[in-house]
């Protein structure tokens, strides 16, 4: 079997990190219900205890000529170009004008991609070479566990994280496993070195809560007090969002009338409340069609949104429910089988899915699948064109970079190449959706971050000192 | 939805094909770019398939009188791919779902004797997908313990077990390098293990009736796992040793040349760390083109480069899915073709890639004279692709094994009938 970190092994369980230390901030509290509060941000009573220190890395103002451009943001550019500058696509089209001081790169018939977007990942929290020592993605002791942040088990030396980058991949969501029916919070990286967690986060970006649907909660927890049932998971939900409600109430009060004391903190309700308020984006691991249609009518009763389901093997049974309610379909090209719930995979389900208006995003759950998610999309536009659903290039990139942006709230910034978003960019060597292509250059916030031809510009982690062999083309 | 018309045209088809399958003894296969495999690839060549086995290969072949023509002009013809790495058919639902028969308990984590294929399933649905994508044969073999079974190779035919086994035993199966999972307490206790194990069998080779009288000294495998490992120590069965770190390979290679065992390694992450001395032994390896991640302390040096570098170094290489050790396909047994496209992308040759999904796997598991390539005397298993067989773009236009063609649909395409227009229909097509 694959190495699939959504099924936890047995003996996988992680530690708690979450601090539980008194916070003394004097971040003041706001009314995030009524404004957009900083993005990242915890309403109250702290606003972001972990935040970001990503600086871009040194760039020059670039330009790509003579290369096929999928822009994730209208019709394929044949022979156009691209230019980059202060870390922004400052142009793109048939042709740009670039300053006479610009690196200028000949594309000679490449392909130029905006930087792949994985919204399901747990590099890091699951790093190699694996182990009990680094397998810090499920904290499998509540069945709820709102209160744990991914961050906090993220090695950043984790071998992978450079494998990801040579494989396209520029930002990715790191999500707690899926032993809990509230997992806890993800964490939005860019694919960056970085001797910190918080040197690696995106500044800006929303966390995302893990929720999980179906056998894994009830396999892990039926012997261990439950659920042990699907009954059992969603009376488990409920509970946690009836307290969840109750929470922001008492808080939203407070913050409004600042009478008396502030009512205690409590970590998971904080997370949960969040959610509640819109400030954090539901990401929820679920199979199976009714069970979609289930968690869809808890987000109802409860007041928040689903951002995405993550594995959906089933998406395509209620593709129509999907595009109503304006939910993502984080999904795989071909996995299937390697459960109950996962025996009613279809290679078409992304082009179904896309057919009836609903957002493919191609996910991997898998450090070696998320290297390579040009070619699950591509497998997944086969399948399409065998049943009379072709899908055209300009949609698949889609599927690999705004759509996930969107999953992640940051649709405003990447995921596609247009002016003024960021520039995180890939120079592929051929068509991205041929099993032969390759990126040969990737860039983030315009920095050239990795270049296959030139092992200088090849990351290494400090585990890789040493310990691997060789120089990984 | 489909409309009543478009099916009952597909199903007059399907009828039209079976009929023609079942009526005609003879398939011919023209105009295609033919790879044999086993000679230089033909422009415009023709195939013909005579009573379930290929009869003609080559440019000016006779074509028999009523044969059914296939028309492969600007098509490829390849011979059917061999997936040597699967636990197909033996367990179609990992977890959950009925039992998955990959493992035997054994006794001291030694289960020689253990035949994985008497819990292979003819009527599993996951035969259907991989044939539908250009799979006609594959090995299933046993994981766990340290002698872990012995694998089968067999043909992706309906019918019984019997019926699809090519060669069964096709290898016997054991793991270095993972102490723990032998039940031991280190790798050199490993092989010290292992090497009881052959010494007990070649004792037992010549002292059978003194064992069967109770005269010889306790061995440390049970009597039918010895007899299991007779033609392991006779050099007739393949001992595939499932071994990453290149330590472990070079551990594998000095007990295969103590026992003068005929070594297959799996897996082989660190294999082109040592490819020369590979290539010199003659040892061939499974592996695989699309891992890159050192999951464990075994594998550091797992690179994408292996399959290509060892190959290059002249050693056998057989592609199998995810560079092995653990990966065992179910679901996926059709993915051979990225793999290959993997190995191309990262430095084999095509024509070596096409060869380590085809004729190497046949030769490593003896069934070289059956499957695996496109020549006179081997077994109508052909496929023909619209294009690069390992390209996505390209499709599975006909699949033959044995001879038949096969183009029923999966339990996939039955789920995506019905779902396709939704809300979806939940009862039977029209038939």
């Amino acid at each position: 079997m694959k190495a699939l970190f959504c099924l936890l092994l047995a003996g996988a369980v992680a530690c708690a990190s979450a601090s539980t230390q008194p916070t003394t901030s004097t971040t003041p509290a706001r009314d995030s219900a009524k404004s957009d509060v900083g993005l990242g941000a915890t309403s109250v009573p702290n606003a972001d205890p972990f935040p970001s220190t990503y600086v871009p890395f040194p760039s020059r103002t670039t330009v790509i000529r003579n290369v096929n451009i999928l822009t994730a943001a209208g019709p394929l550019i044949r022979n156009g170009a691209i230019l980059m500058q202060n870390g922004k696509v400052a142009a793109v089209g048939a042709s740009v004008n670039a300053p006479a001081d610009a690196v200028v790169i000949d594309g000679n018939g490449k392909y130029v991609t905006p930087g792949i977007i994985d919204d399901h990942s747990h590099l890091g929290v699951y790093a190699a070479p694996g182990g009990n020592a680094l397998s810090d993605g499920n904290e499998a002791t509540s069945p709820t566990t709102p209160q744990v942040w991914a961050e906090h088990s993220v090695w950043p030396q984790d071998p992978q994280f450079p494998r990801n980058l040579a494989g396209g991949v520029t930002t990715l969501q790191v999500l707690p496993g899926s032993a809990n029916l509230i997992g806890g919070r993800s964490v939005v990286l860019k694919v960056v070195p970085a001797r910190t967690v918080q040197g690696m986060k995106f500044p800006g970006a929303k966390y995302g809560l893990k929720m999980a649907c179906g056998e894994n909660p009830k396999r892990v927890y039926g012997n261990r007090g439950g659920p042990s049932t699907r009954m059992g998971n969603v009376a488990g939900y409920r509970a946690a969002w009836i307290r969840a409600v109750d929470y922001r109430k008492k808080w939203d009060k407070w913050n409004a009338d600042h009478k008396g004391d502030p009512p205690s903190r409590d970590l998971g309700l904080e997370t949960l409340a969040e959610v509640l308020r819109g400030n954090m984006l539901v990401h929820n691991h679920c199979y199976r069609a009714d069970e979609m249609a289930q968690m869809i009518d808890i987000a109802h009763e409860f007041g928040y949104k689903i951002r995405s389901f993550h594995h959906g093997v089933e998406a395509y049974k209620i593709a129509d429910l999907l595009a109503k309610e304006g939910i993502g379909a984080s999904i795989w090209a071909d996995w299937g089988s390697f459960k109950m719930e996962a025996m009613d995979a279809v290679k078409a389900n992304m082009a179904l899915v896309d057919h009836a208006g609903a957002r493919v995003i191609v996910h991997s759950d898998d450090p070696s699948g998320s290297q390579r998610l040009n070619q699950e999309a591509a497998k997944a536009m086969a399948a399409g064109a065998e049943i009379g659903l072709p899908v055209s290039e300009e949609t698949a990139i889609k599927w690999l970079t705004i759509n996930p942006a969107w999953a992640l709230g940051l649709d405003d910034k990447i995921g596609s190449l247009e002016t003024g978003k960021n520039a995180d960019v890939i120079l592929w060597t051929g068509d991205p959706f041929s099993v032969y292509s390759k990126p040969e250059k990737v860039w983030i916030d315009g920095a050239l971050m990795y270049d296959r031809t030139d092992p200088t510009e090849q990351w290494r982690t400090d585990f890789e000192l040493g310990f691997v062999p060789f120089n990984r083309n | 939805m489909i409309s009543y018309r478009n099916r009952l045209i597909a199903f007059i088809a399907a009828t039209f094909v079976i009929a023609a399958g079942a009526g005609a003894q003879s398939v011919a296969i023209v105009g295609g770019k033919v790879y044999p495999v086993s000679g230089a690839p033909i422009e415009n060549g023709t195939v013909v398939i005579t009573n379930g086995r290929i009869t003609a290969v080559g440019t000016n072949v006779p074509i028999p009188a009523g044969a059914q023509r296939i028309d492969a002009t600007g098509k490829i013809v390849t011979p059917g791919f061999v997936n040597s790495s699967t636990q197909l058919g033996v367990g179609d639902i990992g977890f959950g779902g009925p039992p998955v028969d990959v493992s035997a308990r054994g006794k001291d984590n030694v289960a020689a004797a253990f035949t994985i294929w008497e819990g292979l399933d003819p009527n599993s649905v996951l035969l259907a997908p991989a044939r539908k994508d250009g799979i006609t044969s594959f090995v299933i073999i046993p994981t766990g313990g340290l002698i872990s079974g012995q694998a089968a190779l067999v043909d992706l035919v309906p019918g019984t077990t019997t019926d699809m086994i090519v060669r069964a035993p096709a290898a016997m199966v054991a793991e270095i390098g993972d102490a723990q999972q032998g039940g031991l307490g280190s790798r050199g206790e490993l092989i010290v293990k292992l090497r009881e194990i052959l010494e007990d069998a070649r004792y037992f080779q010549t002292h059978r009736d003194a064992f069967d009288r109770a005269q010889t000294r306790p061995f440390a495998a049970s009597r039918l796992d010895l007899e299991a490992l007779l033609p392991v120590i006779e050099g007739k069965l393949p001992l595939m040793l499932t071994v990453n770190r290149e330590s472990d390979i070079d551990a594998a290679m000095r007990l295969a040349r103590e026992f003068n065992v005929k070594l297959v390694i799996g897996g082989g992450a660190e294999g082109w760390m040592m490819a020369d001395k590979i290539a010199a032994a003659r040892i061939p390896v499974l592996t695989g083109a699309m891992n890159n991640i050192p999951a464990d302390f075994s594998s550091l040096g797992q690179r994408q480069e292996n399959a290509g570098l060892l190959r290059k170094a002249g050693v056998q290489v057989a592609l199998i899915g995810n560079a092995g050790g653990g990966d065992e396909e179910t679901f996926n047994v059709r993915n051979l073709k990225q793999e290959a496209g993997n190995a191309v992308s990262y430095g084999m040759t095509w024509d070596d890639a096409l060869r380590a999904v085809t004729l190497a796997p046949a030769e490593i598991f003896g069934v070289a004279d059956r499957v695996g390539s496109l020549q006179p005397g081997r077994e109508g298993n052909v496929v023909v692709w619209s294009g690069d067989p390992f390209e996505f773009t390209s499709r599975v236009e006909h699949v033959f094994v044995r001879g038949r063609e096969y183009n029923e649909k999966t339990r996939q395409d039955l789920l995506v009938e019905r779902y396709r227009n939704l809300p979806g229909t939940h009862n039977q097509p029209p038939q």
